[in-house]
């Protein structure tokens, strides 16, 4: 097995030779997906492996906020919940990372204070990524330069739809290449696909594939911001491209499905996708995040219920 | 009538609309007054507007690509579980189409049996009627060839004038089996069984939007919806002559499906299947076959 | 398996359903016992643990209950169809009404996962009422002239691997056209025909019009070969199929056979392989294989021979064996002993012709029957485990290199009852389609069912189509 991106050097050589690549991968038939992420969502987790699940989805969350109302306040407020989510339970895990804006890394770093909680931000013109390249490398600069521990980057749509396809892989690298810090480390990179709008699975899985070859990190559904964003056929998608790549190369790539995932059942259902399509390799928050907000409460809500034996309710966890 | 309720006043009943699955009162504040067969007064029916053609227009071609894009049996359990409902509220009816059409309790009764039984024959439809009008073409060359029918669109029906009930079921129940969303205007001098109709539609998990229910006077509103550009065909069986070749005219616009009135002596009798097939399109589909390989070999 | 998360169990309640210790023959409207007092024990066979114990039919019970059916047959026939039709959407609304119970039940003496009774065979048994009793009404639409008469009498006899659904097939199309019946169960799955009896009862069917008798092939013997049948439709092996088609030889008989088959599953090398991958695990794995149109030929392009198989071992290696009554079990139990021991025989037969057997590692259950899912590659056509059917969680995975060969050795069966079709390609799905010699052939899926869908085999996979316009004509005097 090879175990190096060498097997793949000769694709991203030219546009032409990546469009073939690209349109080689097997086609991806709806239904057939389709069926198979619903028939997942049929398994039903109860007690030991509910509460193992849900304190795994908690510490796998990237708690977020992308408002244009988003202040420090707002920002300070978010991190406290991300160090501690359920103040009536200290045995409750922390989130993987708060995401936030660039101009607010600084702020949640500085509220965070050394937690082992990461600090995400968004950057290249999210969520809509139409800004000159410039301006998107000059972003992500920013947030890395501020403190940000992992990159949540945008491709462009416009480039993948219009079939450049070599242009949306070269972005992709050049966001990889300024994320590095001047210690010669580097942030974490996401790349967001947007999956509601490259709108069929060939794209979805095609994108998955640029990504992966350009060196993202984690693979992302959705920014959050369009009308369908993660869904669990998309995201079984995405892991059977990292199960597949993780075979060619030896490399593994995290995956994150962000956007409307708002329920225990719903987190739940992807975490039985991760585990029944990539295994436990891929069960921990170094590979596995949702991007989502009012999840977290519902997890909290759940847990409580499981601890209790009550139904827990809104008034009982934090709101912020 | 027993001591105990000759004292209680009884509470009359609004009768609203129905567009888009809820129950506005006309936009135009409009009633008029709905008697019995001897000229009793009923109730204040609202008398529709063109405003509140156009918005039941809108509601409807809203809930078109939903309700043509269920499953045909998704569709024929809605439609059993609206027979379901009227079942439940048997004697209600019974009693509104017995007071707005005239008739004694036993024949009313006959009326909303047959009327409920016309769901469950449009129930069974669904499903069906595309192999019956569908089906492979068996062209002379190397391709399927599939023709299926579809539902035309948003269908306005013009209910009958007389038959208030069973006659306004017997014209809807074929338009929407096959995926069409309507907008009726409902018996002018009867109203009231058709209003009453949408609190059972309500109530049956038929997506609000598929049947709009308006009371008033065809001949306001028709010449509206007959010209609407968003409207695709037209049943005229509430409309007499003069009225309907008026509203054809107008339907040729934008080249409306038109169904004619016709002359019905009892809407109790088998429908058959003309008024479902009166508002399909048919779709074929054409896809080469070719052979197996350029070896050419069969088997 | 992943050991991080694994799935506590999940039980579906049993409480849902109530067993009684004992059920009659249920005859003209009541339960009674054999007129000869035999008795037989129906097991689960998951534990082998005794359900109940049924009255088991001789040949004056089938008697007696044709004689009931002939009876109730003048004035169900002469039922207006729309009233028939009430009867029957009355059975489907109660069928949907009581769906866990009947999951549950089915789960427990069939031995399948009730993530399958649940969201496959309760859905499609109530599915196929309703199609039904829509059509009972609307005889004069279905194309066989008007006013088309039914037959009188029904002997149906029905297999052990989808008790239920059998049974729906089998009634629903024989109601709706207004003939009566009398319907036998297979003698390891009595339990769920009995309580289709007791929703009769609710729905309000008039007496004698659905009889059912459970017992053993004797019975089945007896309902075929009664003289008062005007139709007989059986669904089960070839070899019985084959005997029933003698039986009826020379008689005014009419004959449906639901029989055996080798379905072949065609991957090519352009096919979505992810999907691909799940519709072969559904072709075979479903319902333990016990199905007669199961995908248990598995016909590779040979370029893509070693990835798929890679994937397909990948996959088969998160199925779930055990507990059919937990909601997260994949693969259940094999239905009886006798079945398991067929299963075993051939597969052992298909390692000494020399095909390589694997199976993912899978702990069995002690007690009860079990057969882990099992593929045999470097298999010809030669190869027992590739003509016989299996009827069981085996899969045989033959090579091909052109679709002309790949069409060859699917034809090259004595069954044709299914095939799949996996390739992105439109033009080649029809073009392959076209020359397969089978009654069902599902592109890029497998395993779909739908009342609306005319089911049936070509070759010795039996004779008559179920479902859809086409299964009324088994049922009508055309």
């Amino acid at each position: 097995m090879p175990t190096t991106l060498t097997a793949f050097a000769d694709v991203t050589t030219s546009d032409s030779a990546l469009r073939r690549f690209l349109h080689g991968l097997p086609g991806v038939d709806a239904v057939g997906l389709e069926a198979r992420a619903a028939a997942l969502g049929t398994r039903s987790i109860k007690t030991t492996a509910k509460a193992y699940a849900i304190d795994l989805a908690i510490s796998m969350i990237d708690l977020t906020t992308l408002e244009g109302a988003d202040t420090p306040g707002k920002v300070r407020a978010l991190s406290a919940k991300a160090v501690n989510p359920d103040p009536t339970d200290r045995s409750t895990p922390m989130t993987a990372a708060v995401c936030v804006y660039p101009d607010m890394v600084a702020t949640a770093k500085a509220a965070l204070n050394g937690a082992d909680v990461k600090v995400a931000s968004v950057a290249t013109a999210f969520p809509a990524g139409r800004a000159a390249l410039p301006v998107k490398l000059a972003d992500t600069r920013d947030a890395v330069a501020a403190g940000a521990d992992e990159i949540d980057m945008v491709i462009d749509r416009g480039a993948f739809l219009a079939g450049r396809y070599l242009d949306t892989y070269e972005l992709i690298k050049a966001v990889k290449e300024a994320c590095v810090r001047p210690d010669g480390t580097a942030a974490r990179l996401k790349v967001i696909f947007e999956t509601g709008e490259l709108s069929t699975y060939d794209n979805i899985r095609r994108a998955s594939w640029i990504g992966m070859l350009a060196g993202a990190d984690f693979i992302k559904t959705s920014t959050g911001k369009v009308g369908v964003n993660a869904t669990p056929a998309n995201t079984l998608l995405m892991l059977e491209a990292v199960r597949d790549f993780k075979a060619q190369t030896g490399i593994q790539i995290g995956v994150k499905p962000a956007g409307g995932i708002r329920t225990t059942k719903d987190a739940l259902k992807f975490l039985v996708l991760v585990n029944e399509t990539v295994g436990e390799d891929w069960l921990s928050n170094h590979w596995f995040r949702f991007g989502a907000s009012s999840l977290l409460n519902d997890l909290l809500m759940q847990r409580q219920k499981l601890s209790t034996g009550r139904y827990s309710g809104p008034d009982y966890v934090t709101v912020d | 009538m027993s001591e105990s309720s000759a004292t209680r006043l009884s509470v009359f009943k609004t009768y609203k609309l129905y567009v888009g699955g809820k129950f506005p009162r006309s936009e135009s504040g409009r009633v008029y007054e709905v008697t019995d067969s001897k000229g009793k007064w009923l109730a204040n029916a609202p008398l529709s507007s063109r405003k509140d053609a156009r918005d039941a227009v809108v509601a409807a071609r809203k809930a078109f690509g939903g309700w043509s894009g269920a499953t045909a049996y998704n569709r024929g359990q809605i439609l059993y579980r609206i027979a379901e409902m009227l079942e439940g509220r048997r004697e209600q009816f019974v009693r509104e189409v017995g007071e707005a059409e005239g008739l004694s309790k036993s024949k009313a009764g006959a009326v909303v049996d047959a009327a409920i039984d016309r769901w469950i024959w449009y129930a069974g439809w669904t499903d069906k009627i595309g192999q019956l009008v569908g089906g492979a073409n068996p062209v002379a060359g190397p391709f399927f060839n599939l023709s299926t029918p579809e539902p035309t669109g948003v269908v306005t029906v013009l209910a009958p004038q007389d038959s208030s009930f069973l006659g306004l079921i017997s014209v809807l129940a074929p338009v929407i089996a096959t995926g069409n969303t309507a907008v009726v205007i409902t018996s002018e001098k009867s109203p009231l069984p058709a209003l009453s109709l949408g609190e059972v539609l309500a109530t049956s998990d038929l997506p609000g939007g598929v049947v709009n229910i308006l009371s008033g006077k065809a001949a306001e509103m028709g010449p509206h919806l007959a010209s609407h550009q968003d409207v695709n065909a037209i049943d005229l069986a509430g409309a007499g002559a003069a009225l309907a070749k008026e509203l054809e005219i107008a339907a040729a616009d934008n080249l409306k499906r038109v169904l004619r009135p016709q002359p019905v002596d009892d809407w109790s009798a088998d429908p058959g299947t003309s008024r479902m097939t009166a508002f399909l399109e048919t779709k074929t589909v054409w896809h080469p076959t070719g052979s197996l390989g350029a070896g050419g070999s069969s088997y | 398996m992943a050991s991080l998360f694994e799935y506590a169990p999940a039980p579906e309640s049993r409480s849902v359903v109530d067993i009684a210790p004992s059920y009659g023959l249920f005859i003209d409207g009541e339960f009674t016992d054999a007129a000869d007092g035999k008795v037989f024990k129906t097991v689960s066979p998951s534990s082998e643990e005794v359900l109940s114990e049924v009255a088991q039919a001789g040949a004056a019970d089938v008697d007696r209950a044709v004689k009931a059916a002939r009876k109730a047959f003048a004035t169900w026939s002469a039922l207006p169809g729309s009233e028939r039709a009430k009867y029957l959407f009355r059975i489907a609304r109660i069928i949907q009404e009581r769906s866990r119970e009947l999951a549950v039940l089915e789960t427990l003496d069939n031995g399948k996962p009730i993530k399958e009774t649940r969201d496959a065979d309760l859905p499609l048994v109530a599915a196929h009422f309703f199609y039904y009793a829509g059509w009972a009404d609307k005889l004069d639409h279905a194309g066989y002239g008007a006013n088309p008469r039914p037959l009188g009498v029904a002997g149906q006899v029905i297999p052990w691997n989808f008790p239920l659904l059998m049974l729906a097939w089998k009634i629903a199309p024989a109601l709706a056209t207004g003939n009566t019946v009398v319907l036998k169960p297979a003698e390891t799955t009595p339990l769920s025909a009995l309580f289709f009896a007791d929703i009769c009862r609710q729905a309000g069917l008039p007496k004698g019009v659905v009889n059912i008798l459970t017992g053993y092939g004797d019975a089945g013997a007896a309902l075929v070969e009664h003289p008062d049948v005007n139709k007989v439709a059986f669904t089960g092996s070839t070899a019985v199929g084959k005997k029933i088609a003698r039986h009826v030889a020379g008689t005014d008989k009419k004959v449906t056979l639901e029989l055996g088959g080798k379905g072949a599953n065609i991957v090519f090398d352009d096919a979505p392989i992810d999907q691909a991958v799940e519709g072969i695990v559904n072709g075979i794995f479903f319902n333990q294989g016990q199905v007669c149109c199961a995908g248990s030929r598995l016909l590779v392009q040979e370029s893509i021979h070693d990835e798929l198989l890679d994937s397909l071992k990948r996959r088969l290696s998160t199925l779930r064996l055990g507990d059919p009554l937990d909601k997260n079990t994949d693969i259940g139990a094999i239905n009886s002993a006798e079945q398991l021991a067929r299963i075993t025989a051939l597969a052992e037969t298909g390692e000494a012709e020399g095909a390589e057997r694997w199976s993912p590692a899978c702990e069995l259950p002690s007690s009860g029957y079990w057969f882990a899912p099992t593929l045999f590659t470097n298999v010809t056509q030669a190869h027992t485990v590739a003509r016989d059917e299996i009827f069981g969680p085996v899969l045989s995975v033959l090579t091909f290199r052109t679709p002309d060969e790949a069409v060859a050795k699917a034809n090259n069966s004595q069954y044709g009852l299914s095939a799949g079709i996996w390739t992105e390609k439109g033009s080649r799905i029809l073009a392959v389609a076209d020359k397969l010699r089978a009654g069902v052939i599902w592109a890029n899926t497998f395993n779909k069912f739908d009342p609306t869908s005319p089911f049936g085999g070509y070759k010795e996979s039996g004779f008559g189509r179920e479902g859809g316009r086409h299964g009324l004509e088994g049922y009508l005097d055309v």
